[in-house]
């Protein structure tokens, strides 16, 4: 009769060892900005706004790469309303590129799991905390926001744009099969180890890196999982889609299809 | 090392055109019963590409089409923004600095 009730003992201990790990999951953000003042403030209420709700332990580190506008000074005021703990400033002199973003953020991160998000307030925070309950449902090596799929959309786009969209988006599937939907998105929760492994083999500049992130990440079989999001471009008239853009787009997508 | 994604490509290729040489040649015979046909098979890959292209172009203008507006989204962001704005402003954050 002691036996039964021992193992339950046991499984208990088990379920509480695995609560306390979760526990002791920290979640860094990491905001890369360049002229963001005007977002920047509610990108960060917004964030602790969510995070604080739901519980979880974690830091926004702002990344500002020598704004002229001032974001750093947006930044500093932040951090006194919010605290050094939450808030963690790691500006750098000029314009370096997102990948040594990222590479210089996480260098500064005390979480075991790192978000990167836009900060131009495209990528809602409220999606983070259904990230973080997907990855540890599956224990994903990382988790990406897909405008592609279910509730998942765009808002602030006009037929060109959904159109260049969906067949980059279609063509990219067909070449590469990357088992993932929405490639140059750029709203993702990673585990640090694999964040930090993914950037170190990564060449590309601009959005296509965020592509390349994922063909990586599947050509090491990390796991995927994927979160609907909703895409709200508020940017209208300047589009991020000039022929610069698609030529560097169609250019990684080659690379890409020819070397892994 | 896996094969790369071009290679697989390659691969495939080369067993398609294998097979389609296979056909071509079966229907150069006379009595073969696919020399009936004979026009159809030397069609064929420019048959499957073009069903493929009315395949691709149905599919992306679907999703298009069925690509969600996120009217709410973009509604509820503006209403956090104006929450946000007042409530940083009440914690002592001043927008006048920024603008």
């Amino acid at each position: 009769m002691m036996y039964p009730k021992r193992e339950t003992r046991s499984a208990k201990m088990a379920r509480d060892n695995e609560e306390k790990s979760r526990a002791g999951d920290k979640y860094s953000i990491l905001l890369p900005t360049y002229n963001e003042r005007e977002n920047l403030p509610i990108i960060i209420w917004l964030i602790c706004q969510y995070l604080d709700k739901s519980g979880y332990n974690y830091e926004i580190i702002v990344i500002d790469d020598g704004s002229p506008d001032g974001t750093l000074d947006v930044a500093k005021q932040l951090q006194k309303i919010y605290g050094e703990e939450k808030i963690v400033l790691r500006p750098r002199e000029k314009k370096l590129g997102l990948g040594t973003a990222y590479i210089h953020g996480m260098k500064h991160a005390t979480g075991n799991f790192i978000v990167i998000m836009d900060a131009d307030l495209s990528h809602h925070p409220k999606f983070i905390p259904e990230f973080i309950k997907l990855q540890q449902e599956g224990n994903y090596d990382l988790v990406s926001g897909t405008r592609y799929i279910g509730n998942g959309g765009v808002y602030g786009w006009d037929f060109k744009r959904k159109l260049v969209s969906r067949g980059a988006n279609f063509l990219t599937q067909l070449l590469l099969r990357p088992g993932a939907s929405d490639l140059t998105g750029s709203f993702r929760l990673y585990k640090k180890s694999v964040l930090e492994n993914l950037v170190a083999r990564c060449v590309s500049k601009g959005y296509v890196f965020q592509m390349e992130m994922i063909i990586r990440a599947r050509q090491l079989n990390y796991s995927i999982g994927e979160v609907p999001i909703t895409f709200v471009d508020r940017v209208y008239g300047e589009s991020k889609l000039g022929g610069s853009e698609i030529i560097q787009f169609a250019k990684a997508l080659l690379h890409l299809f020819a070397t892994t | 090392m896996a094969f790369t994604k071009l290679m697989q490509w390659l691969l495939g290729l080369a067993a398609f055109s294998g097979l389609w040489a296979t056909l071509v040649a079966n229907a150069a015979q006379p009595h073969h019963f696919l020399h009936k046909h004979e026009f159809l098979v030397l069609a064929l890959p420019i048959i499957l590409i073009g069903l493929f292209g009315i395949y691709a172009v149905f599919i992306v203008l679907y999703r298009v089409f069925t690509f969600n507006n996120c009217e709410e989204a973009a509604e509820e962001l503006n209403k956090q923004i104006q929450q946000a704005r007042k409530d940083l402003s009440s914690k002592g954050f001043s927008f006048d600095k920024i603008k």
